[in-house]
């Protein structure tokens, strides 16, 4: 059953980037946006299982590290080859100065 | 424009073809290739294709049918035997011919082979077919010799280490990687392979390789070394014959203007095969063999066919896995003239070349994934807007590249 969990403080992540946050066996990324709102979704890059929290964030956009694949991280569309599948968001709350997401 | 054919059917023709469609081509469009796949990605043939214990198989480009789905014709096996301009076709070796209005020369690279005495003895590696001979070959054996200390030689020494063989690399050079990488993140991933077991022997004259019972003898400035296998990684050439049999300006590759099209105005040339100009670093011409240039290339001629007007401009930009590190680099070392190095966290390190006006020209980062991916993109970033940050800023690794941008 989905439950929130707590991931990180709003303060561990910068704006307009990334950090990992791994629960249960799993990993994820979670996202500040430029305008401070708080995403999240798989951790692992759908092309060769990298890491996303490596990468890039600008704007609405994460750009692997390892290759060029770009994804929309508020939505998980995948933004173009070699990325073709799209990854998997999960909902975040904020709760005071923690950040929650369910899963 | 109704018959577009592409010959050769690696990243970068299988990249030009998808580009065609979903950019709206909807005629005839025809991708020849030699080799029995699908286009493939050939990155993983050093790497992962020898390591993993499961069996490999290609990794197609875009995944599944992709090609198929968007009504590409593939010719699958086969190989062109000339391209005749005047008529505007190309003969096929199996004697048919095709049409075109528009070609794209997609033919690669070969590996170079070791061209002395018992040469024939070492595998070269760039097709799928040549990864599982080496990986069974590999895993058959207890000594390894590689011969060559550039991206392929030392990634195969990183792949039989991995697997516990007695790797030997010979290099002829007296320092490796040298004409892509800077010497200190070269020197840096050398003393991984020597901390890894890997022998290293520098400015090694190689005479010949002999065989000796159920392996190999190389004979070499540094004396007699014993193997059960001899892999050679000493380079790649442009495959230019068809274009030179047509005519074509040929030089160091097939000659291509900003627009990737070569002497022929109906024909243009991509990836490793194409000689071009790069906006970045007038003056220059480049050819690239590098995953990212195939695929951007291969994208770019299609879209000039489509109409797009612009100038191929991405950044030079390649990487290189060897155990837990990565090597990425970005646009082009040797338009440097002074170097800034950024130490990051583990261990990993940054340099950013800058020319003599300050425009930073290329950036190197040599670490894990984790802690140089992003460095190396807001540089390929900086590299492209012709940025010309403060070297204090390049250096203090608390300052974020973001805001330099």
């Amino acid at each position: 059953m989905a439950q929130w969990i707590d991931a990180c403080a709003k303060d561990d992540i910068d704006a307009e980037d990334v950090m990992r946050f791994d629960h249960g066996g799993k990993t994820y990324a979670i996202y500040r946006s430029p305008d401070d709102e708080f995403f999240a979704t798989d951790g692992l890059c759908t092309h060769e299982k990298i890491h996303l929290a490596g990468g890039l964030v600008m704007d609405d956009i994460i750009e692997c590290p390892k290759h060029n694949g770009r994804f929309n991280y508020k939505t998980g569309a995948a933004k173009g080859a070699p990325v073709c599948v799209n990854l998997a968001t999960y909902p975040v709350r904020v709760q005071g100065e923690r950040v929650l997401i369910e899963i | 424009m109704n018959n577009i054919v592409i010959v050769g059917a690696g990243e970068a023709g299988g990249r030009a073809a998808i580009a065609l469609r979903e950019g709206g081509y909807a005629g005839r469009l025809t991708l020849i290739g030699e080799e029995n796949h699908a286009p493939y990605e050939r990155p993983p043939l050093s790497k992962a294709a020898i390591v993993e214990p499961d069996e490999p198989r290609p990794t197609t480009i875009s995944g599944g049918d992709r090609l198929g789905e968007l009504n590409i014709e593939r010719l699958a096996g086969v190989a062109v035997a000339a391209i005749e301009r005047a008529e505007r076709t190309v003969a096929l070796a199996d004697g048919r011919r095709l049409a075109y209005d528009a070609l794209i020369l997609a033919t690669g690279a070969r590996a170079r082979r070791l061209n002395l005495p018992g040469g024939e003895h070492a595998l070269a590696l760039r097709s799928f077919e040549d990864a599982q001979r080496l990986r069974a070959r590999i895993r058959a054996a207890e000594r390894v010799i590689v011969i060559g200390g550039g991206f392929i030689g030392l990634e195969l020494a990183a792949a039989a280490r991995t697997l516990r063989r007695e790797v030997t690399l010979l290099e002829a050079d007296t320092r490796l990687l040298r004409r892509s990488t800077p010497e200190v993140l070269a020197s840096a991933l050398e003393a991984r392979h020597v901390r890894e077991g890997v022998a290293i022997a520098k400015g090694v004259r190689i005479e010949r390789i002999a065989s000796r019972g159920r392996g190999f003898v190389v004979h070499s400035s540094v004396g007699e070394r014993e193997a059960d296998l001899v892999v050679a990684g000493i380079g790649a050439e442009p495959r230019t014959e068809l274009a030179a049999a047509a005519g074509l300006a040929v030089d160091n590759g097939i000659v291509v203007d900003s627009l990737l099209r070569t002497s022929d105005p109906h024909i243009q040339a991509v990836g490793d095969c194409a000689n071009f100009p790069h906006p970045l670093y007038p003056g220059r011409r480049m050819r690239l063999e590098a995953w990212r240039h195939a695929f951007d290339s291969g994208v770019h001629a299609a879209r000039t066919l489509l109409g797009a007007e612009g100038a191929y401009a991405a950044p030079p930009w390649f990487w290189s896995d060897q155990y837990d590190l990565t090597l990425q680099i970005v646009g082009l070392p040797e338009a440097g003239e002074t170097i800034v190095a950024r130490d990051l966290a583990g261990g990993a390190t940054m340099l950013f070349h800058l020319d003599g006006d300050g425009r930073l020209v290329a950036a190197g980062g040599l670490g894990t994934i984790e802690r140089i991916g992003k460095e190396v993109k807001l540089a390929e970033r900086l590299i492209g807007r012709g940025a010309r940050p403060a070297p204090s800023g390049l250096a203090d690794a608390s300052v974020n590249l973001k805001k330099l941008i």
